[in-house]
């Protein structure tokens, strides 16, 4: 029995992390930017849904919606108020911009999370379940909304894969991730690249912040450790690759499900720190990295 | 003559200006505010309501003509939960701000920490939340340095005491409890209480069939009440305060079919039903005062003016936040001085009907010294639970303002 609550509980975990990573993924693949204030974006979503659908008679999906717009509101923000005129500067200089940004995203998250915690103090939201109720799985009462939010969570990856595959603009964003200096020169506007991959990202993370706080509920004191668990996910499965974030993202997802269940629940992420700190001396480039 | 009358009537003048010159620090002095100072992390539902409650207590205090005349000023520090913040502002608030007496903290870790400051700076300090028995400990065994510290909440075996004296009417008269799993965070303030649990829970006729201790910083309750599901108890005993919306709303959305009994601090304000979307319903929590019962006539009427002022009802902390103003301004009134010395032994006498109850301050033959005196007709414990968007009272009957009530998913023992 304990078998098939890690195997649901697993799946569903995973799933979320899968979609967060994602788009931190995809977004340092095309444009190269480490967004540190990835946890914030997250739970300011979360805190938007929460507020929405407790303020107005939208139900559960209408303040998903408000969540997962102002994931992509902020993270439109993010771009424009922070990233580009950094990137843009003629006064810092070229080979000290990523640090910049790095710098400059990881306060701009900080200030995100203070606002949050002030405006809507610190103590964790949640969000509305989209469905309510238990079903059975094999004997298991399961939440619904714990099985919904694993099936948005494909949903979305399914449609990611469309997009980047089977479109033009997913095609260019893919030859941005490999060789941008060749799509410029082949006509390509990038800016208008990344305008497209910040939206992405906007509703990758929007969606995630917003399952997450439907699964677990997030208070702005999570930020930290929401942008290390994607960063984490990110490197383990290699830089800038989607698919080893996916499978890194199930490999973090189960072995912190497995070390709550057998082993502790208060020491749940300790062996994928030390899985990382293993990878990092194996194999740097991570699963799925090319290098 | 005209020339005399001249210098003379300059001289007046110089003196008047000269004389006007001094007096004016004097007049100053007799207007000069008390200054108060509250330590609290300010962006958390309970420690918001520490500054929230005092302010509301200085203003009334201040309306009806302050200590002597003397108008009460509240200092405000937030110490974001971090106890070296919380010292650096305990520093700040005696050196520079000159405040003469501090009321800081719901978080024993932080309130421990200022402890030594107390004692070394002599600035008088009172905790309306902290609950970790060590704070009245260290005060009965150094005396001399630690008389300082007054601790203006129960302390864990106190509130341990109070969750299984409610619990042997409550769990074993009406819900027919055998067995329980007692669950708490990781914290300082547990150490004493689920130490007490356990021996006071026994007493009553409940078998433990477990002890959980889960880090504060946990966010997936699933595996913990899988776990406390599989060793089918029929009741959960809490010990929780930094974590309270997540495990709730884990608890309801999964089903677990035993009831939440014991000490909830998040689920003490009125937020709380908003933020876990209702999830709350059921839960029972121990308080020394909620905002529907007159554990004295003063609680009813300041839960009122807190909601008011603030939109919310006051988290635990704030309804002793508010008491410890009027006691300091009792205690300075009484001594009159501000004199550290001298108001710790005016704190001592302090026999003062708040809030929350009739305040004494238990003395050095109690190991817990510069604790309150807990019982009937001080202060005592009830339960409350969250019924429909509410908070209830449902014991002691006394004081009850409704039944307990359960949802269906919820087994009770049989």
């Amino acid at each position: 029995m304990q078998a098939i609550q890690i195997l649901i509980d697993g799946f569903a975990i995973s799933s979320l992390y899968a979609i967060g990573a994602i788009g931190f993924t995809l977004m340092f693949g095309v444009s190269g930017v480490l967004n540190l204030s990835h946890g914030a974006i997250m739970v300011v979503s979360a805190v938007a849904a929460w507020a929405v659908a407790g303020a107005l008679p939208v139900g559960p999906f209408g303040g998903a919606l408000a969540g997962v717009v102002t994931g992509v509101v902020f993270a439109y923000a993010t771009y424009l108020l922070v990233v580009r005129p950094i990137q843009t500067s003629r006064t810092i200089p070229g080979e000290e911009k990523e640090i910049f940004v790095l710098t400059g995203t990881l306060i701009w998250g900080i200030m995100l999370a203070e606002a949050v915690a002030y405006f809507f103090t610190n103590n964790p939201k949640t969000v509305l379940p989209l469905i309510s109720g238990v079903v059975m799985i094999f004997g298991e009462r399961t939440p619904s909304n714990k099985i919904m939010t694993a099936v948005i969570a494909w949903a979305v990856i399914g449609l990611l894969w469309l997009l980047v595959n089977r479109t033009k603009a997913g095609k260019t964003l893919m030859a941005a991730a490999i060789n941008p200096r060749a799509l410029t020169l082949l006509g390509y506007e990038l800016s208008h690249i990344y305008l497209l991959v910040w939206g992405i990202y906007g509703v990758l993370v929007g969606l995630a912040g917003v399952l997450l706080g439907a699964f677990l509920g997030v208070s702005s004191d999570n930020v930290g450790t929401l942008t290390a668990s994607a960063f984490s996910i990110v490197v383990l499965g290699g830089l800038g690759s989607v698919s080893g974030s996916l499978i890194a993202a199930y490999v973090v997802g189960y072995l912190e499900t497995f070390t709550a269940y057998l082993i502790a629940p208060s020491i749940r992420t300790v062996p994928v720190l030390l899985l990382l700190v293993a990878v990092v001396y194996i194999r740097p480039q991570g699963l799925m990295g090319r290098r | 003559m005209k020339e005399i009358s001249h210098s003379k009537r300059r001289a007046t003048l110089l003196a008047s200006v000269l004389a006007g010159a001094l007096a004016l620090p004097l007049a100053a002095q007799a207007a000069d505010p008390i200054k108060i100072g509250v330590i609290a992390e300010t962006s958390a539902i309970s420690g918001v309501a520490i500054p929230n409650g005092a302010k509301l207590a200085a203003e009334e205090i201040n309306k009806a003509g302050g200590i002597n005349g003397r108008m009460i000023e509240i200092v405000e520090y937030d110490d974001h939960n971090s106890a070296a913040d919380a010292v650096r502002a305990f520093q700040r608030a005696g050196n520079q701000d000159k405040v003469v007496a501090v009321i800081a903290s719901y978080v024993s870790e932080v309130v421990l920490a200022l402890q030594p400051w107390s004692a070394r700076m002599k600035l008088p300090m009172i905790t309306p939340g902290a609950a970790s028995d060590v704070i009245t400990q260290r005060v009965h065994d150094d005396y001399a340095n630690q008389k300082y510290v007054f601790h203006g909440y129960l302390a864990s075996t106190q509130i341990a005491d109070a969750v299984c004296e409610a619990g042997k009417d409550i769990l074993v008269t009406q819900m027919k409890v055998k067995t329980a799993v007692v669950m708490s965070e990781d914290a300082a303030w547990t150490v004493p209480l689920d130490e007490e649990y356990l021996k006071c829970l026994s007493g009553i006729g409940i078998k433990v069939v477990d002890h959980i201790r889960l880090s504060p910083d946990t966010t997936d309750f699933t595996p913990i009440f899988n776990k406390v599901e599989g060793l089918k108890p029929d009741v959960i005993v809490t010990g929780i305060s930094h974590v309270g919306v997540q495990p709730t709303v884990q608890w309801q959305q999964q089903q677990v079919p035993m009831a939440m009994f014991g000490v909830s601090s998040q689920a003490s304000s009125s937020t709380f039903w908003k933020d876990t979307n209702g999830a709350a319903e059921g839960v029972v929590f121990n308080m020394v005062s909620a905002p529907d019962v007159a554990s004295t006539p003063k609680t009813i009427p300041f839960a009122q003016a807190y909601e008011k002022k603030y939109g919310i009802t006051p988290g635990y902390a704030g309804y002793t936040a508010y008491d410890d103003v009027y006691m300091y301004a009792d205690a300075i009134k009484r001594a009159g001085s501000t004199e550290p010395d001298k108001l710790v032994a005016a704190m001592e006498k302090t026999d003062w009907v708040g809030t929350i109850g009739r305040i004494q301050f238990l003395g050095q033959d109690s190991k817990f010294t510069h604790g309150m005196k807990i019982g009937p007709g001080f202060v005592s414990g009830l339960m409350v639970q969250w019924q429909g968007g509410k908070t209830v009272t449902v014991w002691p009957a006394d004081a009850a303002t409704g039944k307990l009530r359960f949802p269906a998913n919820i087994k009770l023992g049989n």
